[in-house]
């Protein structure tokens, strides 16, 4: 608790620091390369969309491959005005592991990033990539080894460093004032899309569509539009491998019950007397029983509509973006891609629809080839 | 009274530190759990901490994560947790269950702790509630007059432990290090620090936990702390013991080495 009262304090007096704010801008450009592009899907559009006209915000195309950057470039700021030295983080696909390792070579850190066994075998890719750039990955090996058993250990570890480590949560989850922090460092993806689709076509997206698991990429791009009620905000949760049980899920939104996890109260797929359930996904990254509170409040005020999407419906995203774009989409992404591609059926031609494309899928070929057996 | 500050004034009454002893339910199976506690109370246990086996426990390290984990996929549920409860109050000695909140949450904190009062437990250990979350369960103790036990670390600072103690029963459970369960093999010098700052903020009996695993570190802590919890070391014996006896044999043994360890001044 002290650790999350310094934490806000800190943050609080860091958001409105101009120093702070000018330098983390001026890495977002310089580094992280943003603005990231918003590119027109026309043949995906209209061979898989129904004839809809889909924008693609691309995440993936920020350095290190994902939105995960955006978060972390800040709280490794704000790590270094704290005065520690030392950064841990939880990870699953290896995407938020990638950009901490990446922004603590950056900014001369020691980084620990803590991966389930489960995951360091299905995304070997960025456990290498983590390694070259000086982080140590551990493997854990407790639970279910997998994201959510990654974050338990990292919290494991910071309740006994707190003195000289700072705890960089990946995505919009954990106790205050991680949520509302990870939220503000990813808002920058929807306040740049806003523009530039108003900028593109003269008006405002009929829906936005983003893949959940914490929800991190989808909070970043809904924040912006919330105030515009005549935009659907879609949430595209992992629907696992179609048998229908909720433990053969991560679709936390969809199928769990309001519960207490990993400091936050918040939506959690659990049994009846709650323990946290197994999750399965095809992509490690939205492989998490639980989400972010915001998410939570957004399903239950009605702003936001959760779906899910199997493995199967996220598979054939990703094969149709790779076939007509050129883009060979994140697993976690593909779920979004995937979500656009039935939103696009339901609403026809009329419809323009803004797809966060949150991460590249370099990491993802080995899954895919043997998905496909090519 | 409860059984728990009974049980402290026992203790306090013949000049010693209170033994404060922990096992999961459940494992390795429940019948020898319930036979492990029963046997850590007669070699001199004065309280019996009964984990509810939780699928995330974040303040706990290797040892007890993997006995709960193991307790869990043999099928453990909180009626089990209950049955371990009545059967170490049956025998006389003041029981107390530590819970990781979402599992009282989804239960129903007023019927999880109506089901406690009439398993005949004392109270609750709630390492991850903090008192600003807590006000279901402060009504339904109060409503069923069950201890509740949170805790204190070396970070916390006076107001945290003003506030915390405010709303402690029982006993106020002091950690003595940054950090989890059964990963340290000495105990910090700041747990006499935070005991000492503790007790500036209340009269109730302070015990300390973790990094506790042998007589010479229980007679430590107990020059200067009203009780002295020992968990991941118990977990330790139960899983290295070849079979059910020789479980409830480390348990009572190391259990009569502990109780030594407690009797000093």
């Amino acid at each position: 608790m002290a650790a999350l009262e310094q934490l806000t304090k800190e943050y609080e007096a860091a958001r409105t620091d101009p120093e702070f704010t000018a330098e983390l801008a001026d890495l977002l450009t310089n580094y992280a390369a943003r603005p990231t592009l918003v590119t027109e899907a026309k043949r995906f559009g209209a061979e898989y969309a129904g004839g809809a006209r889909v924008l693609l915000k691309r995440e993936d195309l920020a350095h290190t491959g994902s939105h995960k950057i955006n978060n972390v470039l800040g709280q490794v700021l704000l790590t270094k005005r704290m005065g520690k030295t030392r950064v841990i983080a939880e990870t699953g696909a290896g995407q938020h592991g990638v950009a901490t390792a990446t922004a603590c070579a950056l900014l001369g850190l020691d980084c620990v990033v803590y991966m389930g066994e489960e995951d360091t075998r299905r995304q070997a890719l960025n456990v290498s990539r983590m390694r070259m750039l000086g982080a140590e990955v551990v493997p854990v090996k407790t639970g279910t080894r997998t994201l959510k058993d990654a974050m338990n250990d990292a919290f494991r570890d910071w309740v006994a460093t707190v003195d000289n480590t700072h705890y960089c949560i990946g995505s919009v989850g954990g106790p205050h004032p991680f949520p509302m922090m990870v939220r503000d460092f990813q808002r920058v993806i929807g306040i740049e899309a806003r523009q530039q689709v108003l900028d593109a076509t003269g008006r405002l997206p009929d829906a936005v569509v983003a893949c959940v698991g914490g929800g991190s990429n989808a909070i970043g791009v809904f924040h912006a539009f919330i105030p515009d009620e005549g935009v659907r905000l879609i949430g595209c949760e992992a629907g696992g491998d179609g048998d229908g049980r909720p433990e053969r899920t991560a679709a936390t939104l969809t199928l769990g019950l309001p519960g207490v996890l990993h400091g936050m109260r918040t939506y959690v797929l659990q049994d009846d007397e709650g323990q946290t359930l197994d999750t399965h996904s095809i992509s490690a990254g939205l492989d998490y029983p639980g989400v972010g509170p915001e998410h939570s409040w957004l399903k239950d005020t009605g702003r936001a509509e959760y779906r899910s999407v199997s493995d199967a419906e996220a598979m054939a995203g990703f094969a149709a973006l790779c076939k007509t774009e050129g883009i060979i989409p994140a697993l976690e992404s593909s779920h979004a891609v995937a979500g656009a591609i039935t939103l696009g059926r339901e609403l026809g031609p009329d419809a323009l629809i803004l797809v966060n494309l949150s991460g590249r899928g370099d990491k993802d070929v080995a899954t895919a080839s043997a998905y496909f057996g090519v | 009274m409860s059984t728990v500050s009974e049980a402290f004034g026992k203790a306090r009454a013949e000049d010693r530190a209170a033994l404060v002893g922990y096992l999961p339910a459940g494992f390795p199976d429940k019948s020898t759990a319930i036979r492990a506690a029963l046997a850590m109370a007669e070699a001199g246990a004065d309280v019996i901490e009964v984990g509810l086996p939780y699928s995330d426990p974040l303040m706990d390290g290797p040892v007890i994560a993997e006995a709960v984990y193991r307790a869990l996929r043999a099928g453990t549920r909180i009626a089990d947790v209950f049955d371990t409860v009545q059967a170490i109050a049956a025998a006389g000695t003041a029981v107390v269950i530590m819970t990781y909140w979402n599992p009282v949450d989804q239960y129903g904190t007023d019927a999880f702790a109506r089901d406690l009062m009439n398993a005949g437990g004392a109270g609750l250990i709630t390492p991850d509630l903090t008192p600003e979350e807590a006000a279901p369960w402060l009504e339904a103790s109060d409503k069923y007059g069950l201890d509740r036990i949170f805790l204190v670390a070396p970070s916390s600072p006076e107001h945290r432990i003003a506030e915390i103690t405010a709303v402690c029963r029982g006993f106020v459970y002091a950690v003595s290090l940054m950090g989890i369960t059964g990963t340290r093999d000495m105990v910090n010098s700041g747990a006499a620090t935070l005991v000492r700052r503790t007790r500036e903020h209340t009269s109730l009996p302070i015990a300390v936990g973790l990094g506790v695993s042998n007589r010479e570190q229980a007679a430590e802590v107990a020059g200067f702390a009203d009780g002295v919890i020992v968990g991941s070391a118990f977990v330790r014996r139960l899983s290295a013991a070849p079979g059910p006896d020789a479980a409830v044999t480390a348990v009572r043994d190391l259990t009569a080495d502990l109780a030594q360890g407690t009797r000093r001044r």
